[in-house]
């Protein structure tokens, strides 16, 4: 590979973020597409992989007496701290990574070498476990009211829409067309969301180029289309997710709002979402929140709060509330837009489908409702993630904040979701590794000119196949909350948003819950299931068993003896937890009184072992462990981190650069 | 004294109540004794209300033309709303609400009223004697006495009547010390480490003052929990020069040059005023309609709650790993030693030793160092978060206590036997109840005031089965290990499950509590049926054979 100059450093120091002075020793590799951290040492020999698409700044720090410390802080939220003996090579390793994370075409990413051995069938049958088309006749379009449309087949219309497009059955293609004029990046208003109940539906569009006086007769049709789609409702919501000042200051650009006066019927709203420069620093804050080493209660939550983020989270949720209550409570439709319609639009949309409809709480329905919400409908993937090198100002973590309001409605309702944590997760990870091609590009033509379906594979596919991992074991497809719309409060005192530390720290383990409910749940699930069918085989046995002896014919079946099976749970008491730096004053402590010399440097060597927020360096050693390994029940690994996944699943060898 | 007296207006009809999250319902209300009544005539008896005149923290009232609203807010922090017709009626109704929800007698308190509608299977006053823990210890070690030089309460009387000490300290040397230790309150195990024989003891301030008093059974006292050439360390609750000031008013603490191998920590929790000022501001933000973020986040900031929890969680993990990982023997102690000491060695003891995280194991610790070692409840829980009262007394200090183990409790889901509704009951019970359990202020006064014969404990109530069930943990499974909890801020939370307890619809997380329970139960039932028809298999094969 021609831009890796040091394939290999050894003597390379990994530190833990928390505490300097816990750091292991290794050898760094270089390979074409991941860097990969080998500790030393015979037993364990711990790899860390981090695929380069995964990195998202690389920082050299001035070099020190131990060597060329190197920050690399990954789009999954993993910072890894390196020194690097010798300042050349560290150099070397900070060139070669800097044109590694960032590919200039897409041939140089993950997916196009990825290989997870499967034949050219399974791969065509993954790309099509999520089927839109299946997706509008499951809300029930085409109907009286809406009909596809093929005004857009060849992309003609729009080129970041999808071809096939649901329009009232009203809009003729002449509508369509003058009213995709008037709208920026020509994103005419189109079906998201259709409420089979009561005819109300959701439909998207970019901002009006109405300036301070434009109109466009069209567009008004368009939009008398949509009300008369829902012939139940004598008005629409036309809802504007951008604050007031920002959609005003597009006026002076020739673009800007729905003007009530030239639409009939409309019934206008600001909600005011914050632009995607505003939510990068915003997340750029909070990060530098849980990145300060041992912060006060204070300074954390005062970061949090400084930052914004939980009240940019709170804004997409409003949104969608205020949403999801008019389409099911009022049964009126509502038109939604920002400026292009990718970003804020996609997310409020998404927010109110999935509170109104509980087929994309199910895992299916949720791949549904990204692939077309945000997939096919054109949202930047590839600009927002800077899965390319491009422009820094159009990186923006749009799709993670839908992905935490998707979280923080599961801790306000346990059961309404079929997926868990883990499933969010996994999802986040995949946006940003670029090792399935779903979220490639900024839009469906570019992704068919690409040939994204013949040349990798599909994460729905992937997920699906590991659902186990996934599920929510309170899930309960009877449930009162797995039913109809969800109705979250609004008020923070009624609906606590949370901090995320299971995606924000997720690396942290010592920062989690040693214990997962959700894990220990699931294993008893599992084991359920096998004593459900093992009670099948008994039942049959005793039956064949008393018709044998009634018929004093005798034929044995051998015991089975699954009662190993049943211990499952009960004697995994190997993950490590020790206590965490509690006091900076044992630190000091030492005044080494002659006689108790040991004593006194076993108090030093202790602090050196504490090594509770990293998992996996503390792992198995220690018995003083407080708890069983509950990831280790999980029968396929669901504890493993997809960034390992890819590492076993792929060809790669580890030397392949050397 | 007659409670009639205190009640103007014994009914009144026609009431209307307001609920956060119910729909209103109108009914009639009466008042007794000890109660607040409301009953709806609805034929399904659902919407009653039975509140404890004890439970009220406060109450107003107001008026829009002959329609009186009086808004009584509950020390387990509820807020109800009661619309009453009539000025007159809903004026006597008030002060005489106001009048029985601040009697001044302890022994007009309820539970000297209280029948028990059930059966006592065991009495709770006697579940948990220090003679029993005593007899625990002396199965593991021999270094340890029951001492009862404080039988009739003149050594300190604070302390319980028997105590453990070590056995090389003899009762004359125990009044030596206790006349240098603030209140009385000499140093006494609190925790027996089984896995290295390092012990928790707890006491109060030295009378240093500012001339450096000593006291050589003080010194030898404590060094005799010391192994030979082994160190200990002292954990001072309050900061170096907080210790120092109170030196000035005759207290202390233990000075290097007197007890060399002992190390001090200082550490800084909050006690009194500043609890209960920080409890006050978190329950006002937590009653906060605004939908406003910020205002949220920078409230629950300005209460400083969290601090506090934090600051609390880190000394008990401290002392727990001095004994655990130092193999060093810890002194705890702040000023009494009935506050923020107790905090510490309790939350200690629930992270090191297993017993203390199942439920007669928790109740045992809470009698162990919280009733008998004099945690003044009544002072202390007299007012909630609500009063207006600038009594100095009050704090929620064993609030904070019951949060820390939540915290816990949150992460290492699997460790403990009781579930969530245990603590909060807990907390509920300590503020208001119909048992004589958290009544008094040690056990001194409970003896005083004869509540074991007078009074039901909570414990009689709690460990009967039935209600046994409703605060087990169904993911419980024995963890013989020490458990550390993260105290980084991100590991910690609000607990919902008391503050926001009256503001959010609890059903869905009551549903997914119930969906818990329903997978573990199915599980055992289904084990159960197939180890039975595995059982019946194995004798009919074995009848089989014999047949043959």
């Amino acid at each position: 590979m021609e831009h890796i100059r040091m394939p290999k450093v050894e003597n390379v120091r990994l530190l833990d973020r928390l505490s300097s002075r816990r750091a292991v020793v290794g050898t760094l590799y270089l390979t074409a597409t991941h860097v990969i951290f080998v500790e030393n040492g015979s037993e364990t020999r711990k790899e860390t992989w981090v695929l380069h698409s995964q990195i998202s700044s690389i920082e050299k720090q001035a070099t020190t007496a131990t060597g060329c410390p190197l920050l690399i802080r990954c789009k999954n939220f993993q910072v890894i701290q390196l020194v690097i003996p010798q300042e050349r090579d560290c150099h070397d390793v900070y060139i070669s990574l800097i044109r590694l994370a960032r590919p200039v075409k897409y041939e140089e990413l993950y997916c196009f070498s990825f290989n997870p051995k499967l034949d050219k069938e399974e791969r065509e049958q993954g790309w099509k476990l999520v089927d839109l088309n299946e997706e509008y006749n499951r809300m029930g379009v085409p109907n009286n009211y809406w009909q596809i449309s093929d005004v857009n087949r060849d992309y003609g219309v729009c080129d970041s829409y999808p071809t096939e497009i649901y329009v009232p059955k009203s809009a003729t293609a002449h509508i369509i067309v003058g009213s995709s004029k008037f709208r920026s990046r020509r994103r005419f208003p189109a079906l998201s969301y259709y409420c089979k109940g009561n005819n109300a539906s959701i439909c998207r569009s970019s901002q009006p180029l109405s300036g301070f006086s434009a109109r466009c007769l069209e567009d008004e049709q368009m939009l008398q289309a949509i009300r008369k789609a829902n012939p139940g409702s004598d008005f629409i919501y036309v809802v504007d997710t951008r604050p007031k000042l920002n959609a005003m200051a597009n006026r002076a650009a020739g673009k800007g709002y729905e003007n009530e006066d030239n639409y009939s019927n409309i019934k206008f709203q600001f909600i005011g979402i914050e632009n995607i420069h505003v939510m990068r620093n915003s997340l750029q804050k909070m990060l530098e929140v849980c990145e300060l080493k041992s912060p006060s209660m204070s300074d954390f939550l005062w970061g949090l709060e400084n930052s914004g983020w939980l009240k940019h989270i709170k804004a997409i949720m409003d949104a969608g509330i205020f949403i999801a209550k008019a389409v099911a409570e009022e049964g009126v439709s509502v038109l939604v837009h920002c400026s292009d319609g990718w970003d804020r639009t996609a997310q409020v949309c998404s927010v109110a489908s999935l509170l109104l409809d509980p087929y994309y709480r199910t895992m299916k329905g949720f791949m549904v409702l990204i692939e077309k919400d945000w997939v096919s409908f054109g949202h930047k993937f590839n600009h927002r993630y800077g899965n390319l090198d491009g422009d820094p100002k159009e990186i923006s973590p749009v799709i993670d904040q839908f992905i935490e309001c998707v979280w923080q409605l599961m801790e306000q309702f346990p059961c309404a979701f079929e997926f868990n944590e883990r499933f969010l997760i996994h999802i986040q990870h995949h946006i940003y590794s670029c090792q399935f091609g779903n979220f490639l590009c900024n839009s469906q033509k570019e992704r068919r000119e690409l040939k994204i379906k013949e040349r990798t594979y599909s994460l729905w596919a992937h997920l699906w196949k590991n659902r186990a991992d996934y599920l929510n074991p309170l899930y309960r497809s009877d449930h009162s909350q797995s039913q109809g719309t969800l109705h979250p409060q609004i008020a923070p005192c009624n609906f606590l948003y949370k901090f995320w530390s299971g995606m924000y720290n997720r690396f942290e383990k010592g920062l989690h819950p040693r214990q997962s409910v959700t894990d220990y749940l699931m294993a008893v699930k599992e084991e359920t299931q096998q004593l459900e069918e093992e009670l099948e085989v008994l039942q049959e046995r005793l039956a064949n068993l008393q018709k044998s002896q009634s018929g004093n014919n005798k034929v044995k079946s051998k015991q089975q003896d699954r009662s190993k099976q049943f211990g499952l749970y009960t004697s995994n008491n190997s993950l490590a937890n020790t206590p965490q730096e509690y006091s900076n004053d044992l630190k000091s402590f030492p005044s080494r009184s002659p006689s108790q010399g040991d004593e006194d440097s076993a108090l030093i060597l202790t602090q050196d072992n504490l090594k509770s927020s990293d998992p996996d360096l503390s792992a198995n050693s220690d018995q003083e462990s407080g708890v069983e390994d509950l990831s280790c029940r999980s029968p396929s690994g669901g504890g493993c981190l997809p960034s390992e996944d890819s590492g076993k699943d792929s060809d790669e060898a580890v030397f392949l650069a050397g | 004294m007659e409670f009639a007296e205190l009640i103007k207006t014994p009914r009144a009809d026609n009431v209307v109540l307001h609920c956060p999250f119910h729909l209103a319902v109108e009914g009639t209300l009466c008042l007794t004794g000890h109660h607040l009544i409301f009953s709806s005539r609805r034929q399904d008896n659902a919407e009653e209300l039975w509140l404890l005149h004890s439970n009220i923290d406060s109450i107003d009232k107001r008026f829009v033309g002959s329609l009186g609203t009086i808004v009584i807010k509950c020390k387990d922090l509820r807020i109800i709303q009661l619309d009453i017709p009539g000025m007159e009626e809903c004026l006597n109704i008030a002060s005489s609400i106001e009048a029985l929800s601040t009697l001044d007698s302890v022994t007009l308190m309820y539970p000297f009223f209280y029948r028990p509608m059930f059966e006592v299977l065991e009495d709770g006053w006697s579940s948990f004697l220090l003679e029993q823990e005593f007899e625990l210890l002396s199965s593991v070690t021999n270094e340890w006495r029951l001492s009862c030089v404080n039988k009739d309460f003149s050594v300190c009387p604070s302390y319980p009547p028997v105590v453990i000490v070590p056995k090389s300290i003899d009762d004359e040397a125990l009044r030596k010390v206790a006349l240098f230790r603030h209140g009385g309150r000499f140093p006494m195990l609190s925790y027996y480490h089984k896995k290295n024989g390092m012990v928790m003891m707890r006491s109060s301030q030295p009378l240093t003052g500012t001339n450096g008093r000593r006291c050589k059974e003080d010194e030898k006292l404590v060094n005799a929990t010391l192994r030979s050439g082994r160190r200990g360390f002292v954990i001072d609750t309050r900061p170096l020069n907080v210790a120092q000031q109170a030196r000035a008013k005759g207290g202390g603490f233990e000075q290097e040059v007197h007890y060399p191998q002992w190390r001090r920590i200082h550490k800084y929790i909050e006690r009194f005023n500043i609890l209960q000022e920080s409890f006050i501001k978190l329950v006002e933000a937590c009653n906060d309609q605004s939908h406003n973020m910020d205002r949220w986040l920078s409230k629950l900031e300005a209460s400083n709650w969290l601090t506090h929890i934090k600051e609390l969680l880190t000394t008990a993990c401290l002392a727990a790993q001095c004994i655990d990982r130092e193999s060093a023997s810890v002194l705890v102690h702040g000023s009494e030693g009935t506050d923020s000491t107790l905090q510490v060695t309790s939350l200690a003891q629930i992270i090191l030793d297993p017993r203390c995280r199942t439920i007669r194991g928790f109740e045992a610790l809470i009698v162990r160092e919280w009733l008998q070692a004099g945690h003044p409840f009544q002072q202390r829980c007299a007012q909630s978060a609500y009063s207006n009262s600038k009594q100095k007394w009050e704090a929620p200090v064993f609030l904070l206590f019951l949060e820390c183990v939540w915290q816990i409790h949150r992460q290492f889901p699997c460790s403990f036997e009781f579930n969530e509704q245990f603590l909060i009951m807990l907390f509920e019970h300590a503020y208001a109840s119909q048992f004589g359990t958290f009544l008094g202020n040690n056990e001194n006064e409970r003896a005083k005031l004869k509540l074991p014969q007078k009074t039901m404990s909570l414990w009689s109530w709690v460990n009967r089965p039935e209600e046994l069930s409703r605060f087990q943990n169904p993911i419980y499974e024995a963890n013989s290990l020490v458990i550390w909890p993260s105290v980084a801020p991100q590991s910690l939370q609000l607990w919902e499950g008391v503050f926001l307890r009256w503001n959010r619809p609890s059903k869905f997380l009551e549903e997914a509590e119930k969906e818990r329970i329903n997978i573990i139960k199915y599980n055992k039932e289904l084990q159960a049926r197939v180890n039975a028809l595995r059982r019946r298999l194995a004798e009919l094969e074995v009848n089989d054979a014999v047949q043959e």
